[in-house]
């Protein structure tokens, strides 16, 4: 792990070294102008950024699914050895992972569906245009992390409901109310998505 | 937060599979039946309804303790081995890092057997199972500590504590004593470094266990060299260095002349003074080694407090061998009929 934190470490450090010297380059020498974030932005399809965003709703959510199943899972398997009365009971907490995977995939099949072939007359649909293409990739920024983050919040209080389960019965319950608060993590994002459109 | 999330990708099963191996200890009721036999034949049926189950069914009929404590160690070393058989890196590095000190307990054993003029035929059976490796009979054949690591001991995960302890003198009592608090003392280092460098959750329980161990093994190094013709750096040379008694503690320890002198440095250590008061050899009162063995078991519970790390895998094995060590502690003295100081064992939970 520290090897791994060295190494990022450097990378990250050169790469900003690297970017902060074409910067003052640029300033330095007059040409200035070239380093147009305008010119960046208007040259990338909007249709790009919502399809990133589409991507991102699913495989974020499936991404925070799958760690907490795997931990949940491995926990239940390895309590159930001595204790197997817990097998059953726990894997409600395998389902609240897996509907956090479903809120993401339901979200972005909403997503797709704000797609539409647009015809750019005026100005007006061409900025309109932009501001979809933004919209849906915000959209789907957010679905996707929240649903991250409440997968891996799932697996780490289910896998301790699981392992607590075996030892101590009425123990069960009790975490299973922390595991609800966990999977309104993943609520906040869907609702949070509505507004951007 | 990621030592959480991707722990149990390769150790949430074990994790699972140890923590109901604990649930299996015995608890304060299975003791208070236990003290109350008559009998081994009794004993072993009130082993059937715990963990343990019938697992002394197939022996010949008149039981004797030795049985009992081979039966019982056998099983807390199947269980081991087979986590150790399941687990991949680091956590097969842990446990074979946990092996290592019975390595060293068998190879003293078997030079000490050697002296005694004893084969080796008899002596290999004696040795514990978990501390099993290859060329353990050719030991015998070493008389310096030399010729040991050059033939033997350096291909064997112990080499690289040797370089402290070779000489060319002869193996005889004292330097084979010293010589295995000279290697436990390396092991012990080195097993505190690689616990720290895993960091987390880990390294924070490991930590405080290997610690409170170094302490104990200087405490008790120091206690019982107080009589022996042993100099002071020598002494000195044998303490770990891990716990917190490093640096002052060990400093002042190495010049203790009595145990007045070592109960007056332990006072000003908040953790060990509790451990040296009411202290004595009557036969109401607990000795040194029985406070030291009941903070042991009070710190190997905590530790499976911690989700997510390694310290329950050391903490069970630790509490099964304590365990082991009360049921023989009862057996013998039921066996005895001798039931005066038959409650002196450490209660775990």
């Amino acid at each position: 792990m520290k090897l791994l934190n060295k190494f990022t470490i450097g990378a990250g450090s050169v790469a900003l070294a690297l970017f902060i010297y074409a910067g003052l380059t640029y300033m330095f020498t007059g040409y200035g102008f070239r380093f147009d974030i305008g010119w960046l932005l208007t040259s990338l399809n909007p249709y790009m950024w919502a399809g990133l965003g589409v991507a991102a709703a699913v495989s974020l959510s499936v991404l925070g699914a799958a760690i907490g199943i795997y931990s949940i899972g491995s926990s239940i398997l390895g309590g159930g050895v001595k204790a197997p009365r817990i097998r059953t009971k726990n894997l409600v907490s395998i389902v609240f992972c897996e509907a956090a995977a479903i809120y993401g995939i339901i979200m972005s099949v909403v997503i797709s569906n704000g797609i539409n072939n647009q015809s750019i007359t005026t100005k007006e649909t061409l900025m309109s245009d932009y501001r979809g293409g933004y919209r849906l990739f915000g959209a789907g920024l957010t679905v996707g992390w929240s649903n991250l983050f409440c997968g891996i919040a799932l697996g780490v209080v289910g896998s301790g409901a699981a392992l607590a389960d075996a030892q101590n019965p009425t123990l069960f319950v009790k975490i299973l109310i922390v595991e609800i608060f966990a999977s309104a993590i993943g609520l906040f994002g869907k609702k949070k998505k509505t507004k951007f459109f | 937060m990621f030592l959480d999330v991707l722990f149990n990708i390769d150790n949430g099963y074990l994790e699972g599979l140890v923590r109901g191996f604990k649930s299996g200890i015995l608890k304060n009721q299975d003791y208070i039946n236990l003290v109350q036999c008559e009998t081994l034949e009794d004993l072993k049926l009130h082993l059937q309804t715990t963990d343990y189950g019938n697992f002394l069914a197939n022996e010949p009929s008149p039981l004797t303790v030795s049985v009992i404590d081979d039966k019982i160690r056998e099983k807390y070393v199947l269980e081991f081995q087979h986590l150790r058989n399941h687990a991949v890196k680091p956590l097969s590095k842990f446990l074979d890092y946990i092996t290592y000190s019975y390595m060293i307990d068998n190879i003293v054993l078997l030079i000490t057997g050697h002296l005694h003029q004893r084969s080796v035929q008899e002596l290999l059976p004696k040795c514990h199972p978990l501390g099993m490796f290859e060329q353990m009979g050719a030991i015998t054949v070493a008389d310096t500590s030399a010729s040991l690591y050059n033939a033997i001991l350096i291909d064997t995960p112990l080499a690289p504590y040797f370089i402290d302890c070779i000489s060319e003198h002869d193996l005889d009592e004292l330097n084979i004593e010293i010589m295995r608090n000279t290697l436990y003392k390396a092991y012990i280092e080195d097993f505190y470094n690689f616990c720290k460098e895993l960091g987390g959750p880990t390294g924070e329980v490991m930590c405080e266990l290997l610690a409170f161990e170094a302490d104990r093994r200087a405490f008790m190094i120091t206690i019982n060299s107080l009589g022996v013709d042993l100099p002071k750096d020598e002494r000195s040379k044998l303490y770990p260095r891990c716990g917190k008694l490093y640096p002052d503690g060990l400093n002042q320890l190495s010049k203790a002349e009595e145990y007045d002198q070592v109960k007056m440095i332990a006072e000003s250590y908040a953790d060990y003074r509790p451990l040296f008061e009411n202290v004595g050899t009557n036969p109401g009162d607990k000795t040194i080694e029985d406070k030291f063995f009941e903070q042991e078991v009070k710190m190997n519970l905590n530790a499976f407090m911690r989700q997510f790390g390694f310290g329950v895998f050391y903490s069970f094995l630790k509490l099964k061998e304590q365990e082991n060590r009360n049921i023989i502690w009862i057996a013998e003295c039921v066996a005895q009929k001798h039931r005066t100081r038959i409650d002196n064992y450490i209660p775990i939970m």
